[in-house]
């Protein structure tokens, strides 16, 4: 695999500065800078905070990256960057550098979907991907099922959120119970001692008539406001709120709909492997169960380790990579950063 | 060759300076689409004189105080292409570049103001004397609270005729200037650092509302 291009990703579309370096399907560098810190006292990310914050980590997150790698930028065979969707003036601080990368080393610049770009990730982890295979992204951002034909040109979108993303829901449960910013990590914790049928919150468009129409669409804010109400119902009757146990129900709740539906298209659509990405995709309780309903099934699920699920440049890398090994066309100086990029425009 | 650029207004503006003079000079179209013609401009600046980016030796850049999402464009490209190239990058206040194009072209003979547009009915503003230093500022202000009979040089003079009635000299700073404000070094050289000169507009969050 020496000869697999070398590629450097930049990813900017939200608070993590990353920046990754893969040869081909090998992982050689993630450097991740984070403002979440500077976000949490608003209780969501801030653009203008996250803009700024991109500023100041780009030039030593791609130090850091090729330190780590043991490369010089000189040695690359090419630049990939998330070119969206995303934040507005986030992606464009990533995307104005990478364009500056490109233009100081002379090589190609491939501004990629964020989206495709989780896909591809679970290549540095678990080798070639199975095409075709479904996608379920979940994170504070997104909240997708997609069909992969080819990572690099094919990407199907069967269903979204239609409200909040999962991980927003998490977020806002998680302040609901007085847990920190993001609540992705501190719900996991919390359900872990708690009973995960105590409450029987609801399960978004899973009832027949709403199966019709969004047969592979989600939607949590009704369960967030379930949650809010069940809640507020304790704390006025004087109750002590169990925070286990409604964490570990609304958990339950969340895992159950992403799974049922998942493992649902991917029998409609004949696909074996389901690959699960994005930073919901490091919750404990999802994981688990999604393997164990795909195994009766007898489909396999891929998840990447929670690090590489979360944002981050190597994902943008190793699809940049493949990319250049299928011989796909890098994108003009002139690329756009499209906050609303759609999935099935891979390269921009 | 010293490449310049200034994305702190609307538009886009490139240059190439050879050490005597600017050779070669490129402005946007495109007013706020700083992310997409940057690159093709600097392309487009090396194309015009045949030079490689080898050739490059040093990098200027408009510092502001300008819109904050147009000058992040510049400064990154700036600081990217000093680190990757391993050149240095000098960093100019934007309206200085306009000061020394206005005494430079006559514009002005004594201490006069440069003002430019801060959006939200506000101006960014400071004041030079007749050489060009600046003696205060930059600021950002409401222009009613800081009208000025003095010459004023910049957009801002052309946006708020009633606070300051006497414009004149050059609108918007161009990356010809820059190059020669830095090779000339006629102006404070800084770090590629933006000047925000604003706080990020953001709320702390709030108690959840009631949903009972
Ligand atoms: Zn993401």
């Amino acid at each position: 695999m020496t000869d697999a291009p070398l590629v450097l990703g930049i990813e900017t579309s939200c608070d993590e500065t990353g920046v990754g370096i893969v040869r081909g399907h090998t992982l050689l560098a993630d450097a991740v800078a984070s403002s979440v810190d500077e976000h949490a006292r608003f209780g969501g990310v801030v653009p203008e905070v996250a803009s700024r914050a991109h500023l100041e980590a780009m030039v030593p997150t791609i130090e850091r990256a090729c330190e780590t790698a043991g490369v010089a930028l000189t040695d690359l065979d090419g630049i990939a960057v998330t070119s969206g969707p995303g934040l507005a003036g986030a992606l464009l601080v990533g995307v104005a550098s990478a364009k500056a990368l490109s233009i100081a080393l002379g090589k190609p610049l491939y501004g990629v979907n964020h989206l495709a770009a989780h896909v591809a990730v679970d290549q540095l982890e678990h080798g070639p991907l199975p095409e075709p295979c479904l996608a379920m992204l979940v994170s504070g951002g997104h909240s997708s099922l997609l069909l992969v034909e080819d990572v690099t040109t094919g990407v199907d979108p069967l269903g979204a959120t239609i409200d909040d993303a999962a991980g927003e829901a998490f977020d806002k449960v998680a302040r609901l119970l007085g847990l920190p910013f993001p609540g992705g990590p501190h719900i996991d914790r919390a359900a872990a001692s708690g009973n995960a049928v105590a409450i029987d919150f609801p399960r978004g468009l899973t009832s027949r008539r709403d199966l019709e129409r969004h047969r592979f669409d989600f939607s949590f804010s009704g369960l967030k406001t379930a949650v809010a109400r069940w809640v507020e119902t304790q704390q006025r009757a004087g109750a002590t709120i169990d925070v286990a146990d409604v964490a570990a129900s609304f958990q339950e709740a969340v895992c159950d709909v992403l799974t049922r539906k998942a493992l649902d298209a991917a029998a409609t659509h004949g696909v074996e492997d389901i690959l699960i990405g994005g930073g919901v995709a490091a919750n404990s309780r999802l994981r688990a169960m999604a393997v164990e309903r795909a195994a009766a099934k007898g489909l396999r699920v891929r998840v990447p380790r929670p690090g590489l699920c979360t944002d981050n440049g190597a994902m943008v890398a190793a699809l940049g990579a493949e990319l250049m090994q299928r011989g796909r066309a890098p994108s003009a100086l002139d690329l756009p950063a499209d906050s609303s990029q759609p999935v099935t425009t891979v390269v921009a | 060759m010293l490449l310049a650029f200034d994305t702190a207004t609307p538009l886009v503006t490139v240059a190439l300076h050879d050490g005597s003079d600017v050779v070669a000079e490129r402005l946007s179209v495109r007013p706020m689409k700083h992310g997409e013609q940057l690159a093709p401009l600097i392309e487009a600046v090396l194309a015009d004189t045949g030079l490689v980016r080898q050739d490059l030796t040093a990098v200027a850049v408009g510092v502001g105080p300008g819109p904050f999402t147009g000058l992040r464009v510049g400064l990154v490209t700036a600081r990217t292409l000093g680190h990757a190239l391993e050149i240095p990058v000098y960093g100019v206040c934007s309206l200085d570049v306009l000061a020394v194009e206005a005494v430079d072209s006559g514009a002005v003979t004594g201490d006069f103001l440069v003002a430019t547009d801060a959006r939200r009915k506000e101006v960014y503003l400071a004041s030079y004397d007749e050489a060009g230093a600046r003696l205060s500022g930059p600021v950002v202000a409401r222009p009613d609270t800081v009208a000025s009979e003095a010459p004023t040089v910049g957009e801002g003079a052309v946006l708020y005729p009633a606070a300051f009635p006497h414009a004149v000299g050059p609108v918007r700073p161009s990356a010809g200037w820059l190059a020669r404000v830095v090779a000339e070094e006629r102006a404070e050289l800084l770090d590629p650092d933006p000047l925000y000169l604003r706080r990020p507009d953001v709320e702390a969050a709030r108690a959840p509302k009631s949903v009972l």
